[in-house]
């Protein structure tokens, strides 16, 4: 098969790389995958003979075992890797690390990195597709993208079946630690180019310290006056050590302020939800009695996170040319 | 009729250009009941039986075919769609595209399951369309209902329901509607 | 021209700067000094004769701020190859900066870096460390360095955070004719910052490092100088705050003086979006409004000096993820066309004031005065730099003299080319080449 490798790689490194188009294909691509991942046996047979590799130098088991399980659905071939116990622990450079690792003919990197712009310098580097799981405080492409996928679902729902092409209209509240939280950043982008309208509620510690050019509708340190009007509720984990970096004054208060607790939970919409990006830290961001009630879609976003990135993975190894959600993609097939 | 306009258009700016109508709406029609029919007589009946359209041209046939033979049974005979583009075997080769087109809501265990195209030619859409069934559970045993078959084959697949044998050049095309069936060519306008 | 001289080389066909404007001249050189300057003169018999035609005939450049990292990091730079890239920048002399290992503290370092210098392309001076080991505790022997020669003291790679150690160094060292410089740069401020904070750094999710990190420290910085009286020289200044407290400073007759790099007057925060850590540098790279801050300052004689920062660092450490690489850009080899793109091609200064921000005046800031910064006339050391404006050189890094090849500029086309440069009447580059 390696005579017919795709000329043409793409990388998924960024929201910002993806028009609101692209986002759509990605999403519509995952519903194939998410019916796949319904299924007695849950696996096809498509990227047989591919290998995609996992290389963490950031701890981070569910993302990891997130597209594990993707790249296993698709039947490719997973490697991982580690930092700790690995050559990078004998000093070996990031540069030299990949490169060894593309050099054994590995299809796709799945990188996730302490340091910002990381997948970007790999991607530089070697001819593998490289995905972005989460670079420092930069991005989160593939969060992104489920987040987004499980809002869709919601509007679905309310639609009673047909899921939308995109979240228009939609209104986001993202709470929490924002300024050092890649999942926000990719989640802001991502609802932003599909038409959601995008809040954000943190004190201004954990806001961003420049926020020009986001496509945000406001960024405030009041959660109860946004509340009522909100579809969808993203609480950030909070990072402890903000604590001690002098950012917020105790969890008390961070909680008291901005917590969602079940008296707030009942001010919400009627049919809004909850989401966050886990692990959740129980009694902090989110009460226990909210993270179990129907408004939470944190175990939704789990499942929904291994058909993207089961769609991630088959669009990057996908063959030059092909569109998914054109019609030519079907039509070129002579029949 | 949305087929052929989307059929009309390709990537590469090629047209289809029909050449000659071997099959007007009404030969399509009744050559669906006389599938019905046989895969009544070959399978005693319609208990267990379960029709498959393929995505996307054995879809319309499909539907068509699971509402002749319950009219016919007097009794619903279960309808699915299956969507075989991820367990093609040239993936790598070409653009596929997977739809969400799979409905099946039955466990296949022990059914016959019709699987229903609209043009049989190299096989190897329905070998992995085989290889998808295999997924939905063990199939008592699998037919193969076809509209056309314009042979070239290129895997040991044989059909067991024909609506109608034609002898086809490779470089020409096939197209099958509720309308009939055209054959033409693939020209640059 | 009866006398024979050594050495003999005319610099013909060239526009010769001077404060006031340049002149169409030749020059002739010899015995290391400028022998004389006339509209055309005759080459005397066995002289070397340089074309300049088409090109500026000026002062070779004086750099206050390079990083030859000779004792300790050879492989990024040595004292040799650090001069070499110095010459084929058009510089004639530069200043060592301290930061080495050992760091430059004692008389002893101080000696060992001269003698590594004796056989250097240009004249290398060497500053002194503030605090022993740059490690912020202790005064260094300011006398006895001072003794030596040395005249600008620093600790630069880091600021003096603690206020009162600065104070008694300004106090100690008042009378002995030395300058101290800083590097502004308030290490609680600046803490795990490794870009300029901003909108850039916000939509990067790269931690910033504030502007006020850099003005905090210059305020307390000026503060000090107008207590103690002690003459203060500011380091790579990056932002327009800043300027703003330079310029009041200036005003209120501080004897300060400041400069700024080619990158801080070229390139933007806007360049870490690549992620490369080719544009990790301290100060970081400012905004757009900071860019434009600066050249004003260049424009209004409020700056004194460009100087390089020129800080080499090997490949394998700047392909390092961008929080572990460590900060620093090459310089030497482009300064002058940078400065000139930022400066003179769009009209902010003329090439006379162009010279005498990168020559005349860190000359006089480093000392150098007396050998170095022109002006270019007869009986002075003939320190000249021949520069094309016209010509145009693509920044290839694997072709740069320097050890390292961590330029910004690298893949970009610059205008100008130094074509000659002659170091006390040596061409120690002809046509574009280092001659030993």
């Amino acid at each position: 098969m390696s005579g017919v490798r795709p000329a043409a790689r793409r990388h998924l490194l960024s929201i910002a790389d993806l028009k609101r188009d692209e986002l759509v294909e990605l999403l519509a691509l995952a519903d194939s995958f998410a019916e796949v991942v319904d299924r007695p046996i849950p696996k096809v047979p498509t990227l047989r003979g591919r290998t995609v590799a996992t290389l963490f130098f950031e701890a981070s088991t569910r993302t990891r075992l997130s597209f594990e399980t993707a790249a296993k659905r698709l039947s490719a071939d997973t490697m991982s890797f580690g930092a700790s116990g690995s050559s990078m622990g004998k000093g070996e450079s990031l540069r030299d690390t990949v490169e060894t690792l593309d050099a054994m003919g590995i299809d796709v990197m799945v990188v996730r990195h302490h340091s910002a712009g990381a997948p970007h310098q790999v991607a530089r580097w070697v001819r593998a597709a490289v995905v972005n799981a989460g670079d420092g405080q930069h991005e989160h492409p593939t969060q992104a993208l489920l987040d987004c996928f499980t809002l869709r679902e919601v509007l679905a729902e309310r639609a009673g079946g047909q899921a939308p092409e995109d979240l228009d209209g939609l209104k986001v509240a993202i709470v929490g630690d924002v300024r050092h939280s890649r999942v926000a950043r990719s989640d802001v982008l991502a609802l932003a180019a599909l038409g959601a309208e995008v809040h954000l509620v943190a004190p201004a510690t954990l806001l961003p310290c420049a926020l020009e050019g986001w496509p945000i509708a406001g960024a405030g340190a009041e959660l109860d006056e946004l509340l009522g009007e909100m579809d969808a509720v993203y609480l950030l984990r909070l990072q402890l050590e903000r604590m001690s970096a002098g950012l917020l004054p105790s969890l008390r208060e961070y909680a008291a302020r901005f917590g969602l607790d079940a008296e707030r939970a009942l001010r919400m919409k009627e049919g809004a939800v909850v989401l966050h990006p886990g692990p959740m830290n129980r009694g902090v961001e989110i009460d226990a009695s909210v993270a179990s009630s129907p408004r939470a879609r944190v175990t939704r976003q789990v499942r929904n996170g291994v058909a993207v990135r089961m769609a991630v993975l088959f669009h990057l190894l996908e063959p030059a040319g092909s569109t998914p959600g054109s019609p030519e993609g079907l039509a070129g097939v002579a029949r | 009729m949305a087929t052929t306009e989307r059929r009309t258009a390709r990537a590469d700016g090629r047209v289809f250009r029909s050449r000659a109508v071997v099959m007007d709406g009404a030969d399509v029609r009744r050559a669906l009941v006389r599938i019905a029919h046989e895969v009544i007589e070959r399978n005693h009946g319609t208990d267990g039986l379960v029709v498959v359209g393929l995505h996307a041209g054995g879809v319309p046939p499909a539907r068509q075919l699971a509402g002749l033979l319950s009219e016919i049974a007097g009794r619903e005979v279960p309808f699915g769609t299956l969507d075989a583009a991820l367990y093609r075997d040239d993936v790598t080769l070409r653009p596929v595209l997977p739809q969400a087109a799979t409905h099946l809501d039955h466990d296949l265990t022990g059914k016959v399951v019709v699987l229903v195209d609209d043009v049989l030619f190299t096989g190897r859409t329905v070998r992995a369309a085989l290889d998808a069934l295999a997924d939905f559970g063990r199939a008592r045993a699998v037919q193969l209902a076809v509209m056309v078959d314009r042979g070239h084959r290129e895997l040991p697949i044989r059909p067991d329901f024909v609506g109608k044998n034609l002898p086809t050049r490779l470089d020409e095309l096939v197209e099958v509607s509720e309308e009939g069936v055209v054959i033409g060519d693939l020209v640059t306008p | 021209m009866s006398a024979r001289i050594a050495g003999a080389v005319v610099v013909r066909g060239g526009e010769v700067v001077s404060a006031t404007g340049t002149r169409r001249a030749d020059v002739l050189v010899g015995d290391g000094i400028v022998q004389t300057i006339e509209e055309s003169l005759e080459a005397p018999s066995g002289a070397l004769v340089l074309d300049a035609g088409g090109c500026l005939v000026a002062p070779a450049l004086v750099d206050l701020h390079t990083h030859l990292r000779e004792p300790g990091a050879e492989q990024a730079e040595t004292v040799e190859s650090g001069s070499r890239a110095a010459a084929l920048g058009g510089y004639s002399a530069v200043v060592a900066m301290p930061n080495t290992t050992p760091a430059i503290d004692c008389a002893s370092v101080v000696r060992d870096v001269r003698a590594l210098a004796e056989t250097a392309l240009v004249d290398v001076a060497v500053a002194g460390a503030i605090t022993v080991g740059r490690a912020g505790e202790r005064l260094v022997p300011f006398a006895e360095l001072a003794g030596l020669g040395v005249r600008l003291f620093t600790d630069d790679g880091t600021g003096v955070q603690d206020a009162a150690l600065l104070r008694r160094a300004l106090e100690y060292a008042g009378d002995l004719g030395v300058i101290l410089a800083e590097h502004c740069e308030d290490a609680s401020l600046a803490k795990g910052g490794l870009m300029h904070e901003g909108s850039w750094s916000s939509r990067l999710g790269v931690p910033g490092q504030p502007a006020l990190a850099e003005e905090a420290m210059l305020a307390r910085d000026l503060a000090l100088v107008r207590l103690t009286g002690t003459p203060m020289h500011f380091l790579h200044l990056s932002t327009a705050g800043s300027m703003r407290l330079f310029a009041a400073a200036r005003a209120e007759g501080l004897p300060v003086t400041a400069e700024v790099t080619p990158h801080h007057l070229s390139l933007t925060d806007a360049e870490l979006a690549s992620f490369d850590p080719l544009f990790k540098v301290n100060p970081p790279l400012r905004g757009e409004d900071d860019v434009a801050a600066l050249r004003r300052a260049c424009a209004d004689g409020l700056i004194d000096a460009i100087a390089t920062d020129h800080a080499p660092h090997p490949q394998e450490a700047k392909e390092a993820p961008l929080e572990d690489a460590p900060p620093g850009m090459l310089g030497l080899e482009t300064a002058l066309s940078v400065a000139w793109e930022a400066l003179v091609a769009p009209g902010h200064v003329s090439a006379a004031r162009l010279f005498s921000l990168l020559s005349g005046q860190p000359a006089r800031i480093a000392g150098l005065e007396s050998s170095h910064g022109g002006p270019i006339a007869p009986g002075r050391p003939a320190q000249l730099c021949v520069f094309d404006p016209a010509e145009r050189v693509l920044v290839e890094p694997e072709r740069l003299a320097s050890r390292s090849a961590n330029t910004p500029f690298a893949g970009r086309s610059l205008t100008g080319k130094v074509r000659h440069t002659l170091v006390h009447g040596e061409p120690v580059v002809i046509d574009g080449k280092a001659q030993r």
